[in-house]
């Protein structure tokens, strides 16, 4: 699909906690190279009104120093987001966003320390999962992306109940797995319970995702394969009525 | 007792590591006796590591101009101009010795300061690079398991206090590289190499002007970490009780310097900062008097108002202080709140301690009184200059030579030996630990290249880094490793298809107070400034670390080369990874037709990588660099990936030709390569000898004709020598089967083996 820039009227924002460092990055793919408006939300603004998309980008909120995002969660920003995912806003939370979004409850379930007790980054691939979302709804169920992790904190976990709902209801959005798509022990490159790295909400609004999809949105960088879940909100913004939604919310 | 009652006696500045000729000139610099509080900050501005008093006047040797040259040794980073009105600063700088007493912290911290010298320019830092020595960490001839496994914890330290900085800091870590030599078990090396880029008209500098502006404190506050850091730590030997300096080692906060390079920079925009400085060795007192003396005039603080974490501090303390992440700045008199709200925005500290004044002193006031009253340009830049005694070492013992094998014997043993060997193994399980992508602007990433490379956004350009010594060459001959240090590390910029243009080093050598040591310095000095005039790379700045000994014995010399290169079209970026199946693999060598004869020098084979690793042997003398020949080898690889003729390129080091192209296969998808070679001497020589001026790219088939007309045009010898394949891995010479292995066999042992010597 191509997308032409700015018809939508639609607006992102990446929000900036103290200790983000994939905020420009985000802002680089959503302006530059998906040329939608997107500004930057400051962790201190409680009113997110007139943004329809908001990624909460990866990062070290607070340098991490207590548990990941467990700071954040605090962030008058949350409060705003927490209700702006509650009348239906688009929420993309990625690596310390997701892990924000665990311990602000929008998602459930916990990152915990990597299996082997190490940072790791490198390339991984994932398996789409679900396409019944608005973060994977331009893409194809059974695709295999390959996206970069880096992460201490990737290792996820709920407990059985969390994971036969997460299971039964087709929240679970991308599993590692190998090149080749089985998502078996090998191809886990952080001991995540079921092989998880991305989940959303029960009302699929809000999804959080370990990899970082804005690292793999361009070719010079070795994969766009990642582009595709921004690709995908802006597709669900402008033709599922999510902007409508949301808009007439705000106003 | 108070310090200010104590009594400084010649006796006292002794223990200061201050001699009795510079105790004598600070008497006549001030006319009369310093106090204490005066005895501390004269201490750690004339250490070795603040004054640079035993390298500096052979520093002055090392070519420092060039037209694209915007500032050269002297500021906080050298800065040269990359094209579209934008500018790359960058410097390199040790943190050895905190490193081994406590590696995670003093990695940690290492990364920190070198990160504050960059965006202290107004550049944001875009990239880190690690040149990172260890002892050995395998038990082995004058290893004791002991020592292997120190080894062992250190580097794991060391590695993750790296990746705990640089990753939450959100700079990624590109590159470097590490090696292993028996000299730095007690000693290891850890060099930071920070780049950052700025728009050309947005750099500051750390100069004070206009009396009467105002001297602003900010960042974390101000605690008894890391006191005599410079003076204790680093500008003195080791011995057994170096663990008791465990409190000299100061610890880092990566997220308030995250912090502190936001308000830094938006409090740049503002307009209303004069001039800045970071406070890292020496802390509050380097940073004061520096910027005092670089404007010609004075700078008076209050050290009630110094921000301090913890309570009754003394004016001695707050201004020998290391802790980190702390800035001081001059900002534009009643501009200060424009500042202290950026700086509030962040939740930090901005207070103002102080203000420019004309007399040219260093004044402190502590409790209403004055501390401490110095003339800020002699504490800074008049500080002792030593033309140390210099004296060539005894003529080494005669060398052991290789033994070489028979004509027919199979090398593949001594190859997985030698890729099995930790300076040769996959470097995987140490850069998987670091965020190398943050700010998506990494396009050659740690392993695919010779060096790493960055996009600049929003341009066609590219930057391309490498860094490059070798200890034990430069043991064997301080001049020749030092040139060859310069040598490897532009050619491994040069294999990216980016022009290097300039450099940064790190001199990593023993106690200068040795003659010997000063001799591999003052040779190193000579190596570098020839290689340097020669490749046109001026040095812009760097770092000079002295007395790395433990227990009386030095450290292999090693000078540590960072090379910055520009790709005018980064698209046109070359891996070192093959590409396709059926592809033609060229070996390049610089030296031209005439230089053939030259190979097989059994004396220079004796410092490779194969005598040490199969042998045992390190002696003999490191390959005789050709400048001359590096040039047209450097400037042929640029013409190469600007024209697309070539698809790879990856130059010959550490393990030879064997091992370049073993590498070129563990970087493609899979491929592997039958290669062909003839020639005069012993094929061990032929397959790992590691003469330089040499790379082996490829090239699709059809281009190869063109491959190698550009080589003739260029002066360099081209020679088709084998064909990218699947499968099998052989090298054959003189029509010999010396070589033959499946490729994922040899790859096996280059990829795990790190991971595995880790274990122990």
């Amino acid at each position: 699909m191509q997308i032409t820039e700015g018809a939508s009227g639609m607006k992102f924002g990446v929000v900036v906690f103290p200790g983000s460092n994939c905020d420009h990055d985000a802002w680089h793919v959503l302006g530059t190279v998906l040329g939608q408006p997107v500004e930057f939300l400051w962790h201190q603004s409680e009113n997110v009104d007139g943004f329809d998309g908001i990624i909460l980008p990866g990062g070290f909120s607070y340098g991490d120093y207590l548990r990941t995002g467990a700071i954040a969660r605090f962030s008058p920003v949350m409060r705003g987001i927490a209700r702006f995912a509650e009348r239906g806003g688009l929420v993309l939370g990625i690596c310390n966003g997701f892990q924000i979004l665990c311990e602000a409850g929008l998602l459930p379930g916990a990152l915990m320390r990597n299996q082997g007790m190490r940072f790791i980054c490198r390339h991984a691939h994932l398996r789409v999962e679900t396409t019944a979302t608005p973060f994977t709804a331009a893409a194809t169920r059974g695709d295999v992306l390959r996206v970069p992790i880096a992460h201490g904190e990737g290792n996820y976990f709920c407990d059985a109940a969390t994971l036969a709902e997460l299971e039964r209801d087709d929240r679970i959005v991308f599993r590692y797995v190998t090149p080749e798509g089985r998502a078996v022990a090998e191809g886990n490159p952080n001991g995540s319970l079921a092989n998880i790295a991305g989940i959303c909400s029960r009302e699929r609004n809000v999804m959080g995702m370990m990899p970082h999809p804005e690292r793999a949105s361009e070719m010079e960088l070795g994969s766009a394969d990642g582009l595709v879940v921004l690709r995908s909100m802006v597709q669900s913004l402008t033709h599922t009525g999510h902007l409508a939604q949301a808009s007439a919310i705000s106003a | 007792m108070l310090e200010t009652e104590i009594r400084v006696t010649p006796k006292l500045a002794a223990e200061h590591g201050l001699t009795a000729e510079e105790y004598a000139r600070i008497l006549s610099i001030l006319g009369r006796e310093p106090n204490f509080t005066e005895l501390g900050i004269f201490s750690v501005m004339w250490s070795e590591h603040c004054s640079y008093k035993s390298s500096r006047a052979h520093l002055r040797r090392l070519p420092t101009r060039g037209p694209q040259v915007v500032q050269g040794p002297g500021e906080n980073a050298g800065v040269v101009d990359i094209g579209d009105g934008l500018v790359a600063a960058f410097k390199m700088e040790s943190h050895n010795h905190p490193s081994y007493v406590e590696p995670f912290q003093g990695a940690a911290t290492g990364v920190g300061g070198i990160l504050r010298d960059i965006f202290t320019m107004g550049a944001r830092p875009i990239a880190v690079l690690d040149s990172l020595r260890f002892g050995p960490l395998a038990a082995e001839a004058g290893v004791d398991e002991a020592t292997a496994a120190r080894n062992r914890r250190v580097l794991d330290g060391v590695v993750r206090g790296i990746a705990f900085y640089g990753n939450c800091f959100g700079v990624p870590t590109i590159g470097g590289e590490v090696a292993f030599e028996p000299g730095y078990s007690g000693n290891p090396l850890v060099n930071v190499l920070a780049l950052g880029i700025a728009k050309r008209e947005d750099l500051f500098f750390a100069r004070a002007q206009g009396v009467g502006n105002p001297v602003l404190y900010v960042g974390s506050k101000t605690g008894r970490d890391g006191i005599h850091g410079a003076s204790l730590l680093a500008s003195a030997e080791f011995n057994e009780l170096s663990e008791e300096k465990r409190p000299n080692v100061q610890v880092g906060d990566p997220f308030l310097e995250k912090l502190l390079l936001e308000a830094c920079l938006e409090a740049m925009a503002t307009g209303a900062i004069v001039a800045i400085q970071d406070m890292g060795a020496a802390g509050l007192t380097s940073s004061s008097c520096e910027m005092a003396s670089r404007g010609g005039l004075g700078i008076e603080m209050n050290l009630d108002r110094v921000p301090q974490r913890e309570t009754g501090m003394t004016a001695y303390e707050m201004m020998l202080s290391e802790s980190q992440e702390r800035m001081l700045l001059v900002a534009e008199r009643g501009r200060e709140s424009e500042i202290v709200q950026v700086f509030a925005k962040w939740g930090l500290d901005a207070v103002e301690i102080g203000r420019v004044t004309e007399d040219g002193m260093l004044r402190l006031v502590h409790h209403g009184q004055v501390v401490a009253e110095i003339p800020a340009h002699p504490l800074a830049e008049q500080g002792p200059v030593y033309q140390r005694p210099i004296a060539r070492p005894a003529a080494q013992p005669e060398t052991r030579r290789v033994p070489l094998s028979a004509a027919d014997t199979d090398l593949t043993p001594n190859l997985m030996r030698l890729l099995a060997s930790p300076t040769v193994a996959s470097k995987r399980f140490i850069f998987e630990q670091y965020d190398y992508m943050v700010r998506t602007n990494t396009i050659e990433c740690p392993g695919a290249g010779d060096a790493g490379v960055l996009r600049l956004k929003g341009t066609r350009r590219g930057l391309a880094l490498a860094t490059d010594g070798n200890g034990r060459w430069t043991q064997l001959d301080p001049k020749m490793g030092a040139k060859a240090a310069v040598a490897e590390a532009a050619r491994n910029v040069a294999c990216t298809g980016a022009r290097p243009m300039a450099a940064t080093n790190c001199l990593n050598f023993g106690n200068p107070e040795k003659p010997e040591v000063m001799w591999q310095f003052s040779e190193a000095i000579d190596g570098i400034a020839e290689a340097c005039t020669s490749l046109e790379i001026p040095i812009t700045g760097g770092n000079v670390s002295f007395y790395n000994d433990t227990l009386g014995k030095s450290i292999e010399p090693t000078p540590i080369l960072g090379v910055l290169g520009v790709l005018e079209d980064a698209s046109r970026m070359l891996g070192m990874g093959f590409c396709a199946e059926g592809d033609a693999v060229v070996l390049l060598d610089g030296r031209g037709e005439s230089g053939l004869a030259e190979e097989g020098d059994a004396r220079e084979f004796g410092s490779s990588e194969f005598a040490k690793t199969v042998h045992g042997i390190a002696s003999g003398a490191p390959p005789t660099v050709d400048l001359a020949a590096e040039k047209r080898l450097i400037r042929l690889l640029e013409a190469l990936a600007a024209t697309g003729v070539a698809r790879s390129a990856h130059d010959i080091s550490d393990g030879g030709l064997a091992v370049t192209i073993a590498e070129s296969c563990f970087a493609s998808e899979g491929l592997s390569t039958e290669a062909k070679l003839s020639g005069a001497e012993p094929a061990e020589i032929a397959c790992f000898g590691e003469r330089g001026a040499r790379a082996i790219v490829s090239a699709a088939p059809a281009r190869v004709a063109e491959l190698l007309a550009h080589a003739r045009e260029y002066g360099v010898r081209g020679q088709e020598i084998g064909r990218v394949c699947r499968g099998t891995f052989a090298i054959e010479y003189n029509s010999r089967s010396v070589v033959r292995a499946p490729v994922e066999t040899l790859r096996e042992s280059w990829a795990r083996a790190l991971e595995r010597a880790l274990q122990g």
